[in-house]
């Protein structure tokens, strides 16, 4: 379970205020996108969420508990670009957050523990369609696999949220769509919450649960700075109790199918 | 008629192309040392190869008696430990320093200013300093290389650790890694390559100190030699010793470009 709460959030720089008043909870295993217009603040919001920045008012809470002051492993994060590591292969960049997590002095496992962190991340690998990459450096891969590279790294450490800072931006419109789809899929495998960040609408409504929108509500043209952002609109997209009966819907039907098969294979070997 | 930027020489062409300023440059000296050597057989500004055979076959084979063994790699070892050990302690200084300096903010705020400030000061002025405080041994050579080329390397890696994108250490600390974690598994692999690439641009500095300091005072060294016999306006051994630095550098700066490329295939991957 995994619910994030926004109290009254507050981020100014000096006397420019870029977020103003943020307030809402997140329920458990929602995908939230954050949509609004450049430079407004949406960034902002997900580095608070992730602890780059701290805000100026307010508190940001996990399960209740408000979230650590820095980076930690309960919240993985893509973003646009440079979110793995040049200097390791693929299978090493996927393997290195449980190593880090084992091995506090070196930082790598050995032996029999690293052969099953490597079957594990392998697993994986394949899951994301880089199983035969394995081996390569990540300046060898293209864009896209890039990014599933990334996101496979961040799911190795089964983070509470993931959080996506237009993970998608920099791709083209083909791959922008297999990655929705695989972004979707691992959602739902690995049940989590994830708040991504875009300037997409097509993208947010197709990919979010919920869709919050956030802008300037007032405005001063003398002073820009005086006012910040807040949240505009809040959209459920795919409301729960639909999201619920589909996958009932789907578990009925995969038991059904599964009862009618037995017996008609049992007939056949007679 | 094509415009003359759009004109590449082949493969054969470049090495020719290239082959060819040196091989002006020696046919130019024949003529000019042949010339000189007609008019006054005792010449020495400019001898001709058959004196630079002589004396290299003198210092190279034959055993000095005043130090046991041939000159040449007597003066070739002392300068190259020199060398070395310079560079060696500069090496690792620009690592820890250069890592601690761009990572750590605190570090960087107490350090920053004084490395600027080091890197500032000419270290041939301090070479009488270094001398007067150290002696006059090898322990003030090797701290006028440190002193010459350390603050530039350092402030070069604090650059290139700097220069990570921020959004790998983030990264690196949403997967778990403490600060040292980051530090041994994320900075320090992505700046040996720079690491090395700065050693081989020092190694030029390193070697003006290197040949400054034995001109100087030592028992023996590449430079002291050229030094000591640039008074009998010994050409013979001068021009030799210039080409054997010169060669010495050459293979250092090779083996290291090797050792990069061996080490750290990453660095030198094109993008896909």
């Amino acid at each position: 379970m995994t619910e994030i709460r926004f109290e009254h959030v507050w981020k100014e720089y000096g006397s420019s205020i870029v977020l103003e008043n943020v307030d809402f909870t997140l329920d458990n295993h929602e995908f939230l996108v954050v949509i609004g217009p450049s430079g407004v603040g949406k960034t902002t919001l997900l580095r608070l969420l992730l602890a780059q920045e701290r805000p100026t008012r307010g508190r940001i809470l996990l399960d209740g508990e408000p979230i650590a002051g820095e980076p930690t492993a309960d919240r993985g994060v893509v973003f646009q670009r440079y979110s793995v590591f040049p200097h390791k292969t693929v299978l090493a960049n996927v393997m290195v957050g449980p190593q880090w997590a084992a091995s506090p002095l070196l930082g790598r496992l050995f032996g029999a523990p690293k052969r099953a962190l490597a079957e594990r991340a392998m697993a994986l690998l394949a899951r994301v369609g880089l199983a035969e990459h394995a081996q390569k450096y990540p300046q060898q891969l293209s864009g896209g696999m890039q990014q599933r590279l990334a996101i496979a790294q961040a799911l190795m450490n089964q983070p509470k949220v993931l959080l996506l800072d237009e993970p998608f931006g920099a791709l083209d419109p083909g791959t922008r769509r297999a990655m929705h789809s695989l972004v979707r899929e691992l959602w739902e495998e690995h049940a989590m919450t994830i708040v991504m960040v875009t300037h997409d609408l097509m993208e947010a409504f197709h990919l979010g649960t919920r869709v919050i929108a956030i802008d300037k509500a007032r405005k001063d043209s003398q002073a820009p700075e005086r006012f910040g952002a807040t949240i505009t609109s809040d959209f459920c997209a795919k409301p729960r109790i639909v999201r619920d009966s589909r996958r009932f819907e789907t578990a009925r039907l995969r038991a059904a199918e599964a009862a009618s098969a037995v017996p008609s294979s049992a007939s056949e070997r007679d | 008629m094509r415009r003359i930027v759009n004109y590449a020489p082949s493969a054969g062409g470049r090495l020719l192309l290239g082959a060819l300023p040196f091989a002006i440059a020696v046919i130019a000296y024949v003529i000019v040392s042949d010339a000189r050597l007609a008019a006054n057989p005792g010449d020495k500004i400019m001898p001709a190869f058959s004196s630079f055979v002589a004396a290299m076959q003198r210092v190279v084979f034959r055993s000095d008696p005043a130090v046991g063994q041939p000159l040449f790699w007597f003066d070739t070892w002392f300068s190259l430990a020199r060398l070395g050990a310079g560079v060696g302690i500069s090496a690792l200084l620009a690592l820890t320093l250069g890592v601690l300096v761009g990572f750590i903010p605190y570090v960087r705020s107490a350090l920053d200013p004084m490395i600027a400030t080091l890197s500032l000061i000419p270290p041939l002025a301090v070479l009488p300093i270094l001398f007067i405080a150290f002696g006059l041994g090898e322990t003030s050579k090797v701290i006028l290389i440190v002193f010459g080329i350390a603050p530039v390397m350092v402030r070069d890696i604090v650059l290139t650790v700097m220069a990570i994108p921020r959004e790998q250490i983030i990264k690196a600390q949403t997967l778990g890694a403490s600060t040292w974690q980051m530090i041994i598994g994320v900075v320090l692999p992505q700046i040996m390559p720079r690491l090395i690439d700065s050693v081989r641009l020092s190694l030029g500095a390193a070697w003006l100190y290197v040949i400054a300091a034995e001109a100087i005072t030592a028992e023996g060294g590449l430079g002291y030699r050229i030094f000591l016999v640039r008074r009998y306006l010994a050409m013979d051994v001068i021009l030799p010793y210039v080409a054997w630095i010169t060669i010495l550098a050459f293979v250092l700066d090779f083996a290291l470009r090797q050792l990069s490329q061996r080490a750290f295939p990453w660095k030198h991957l094109k993008e896909a």
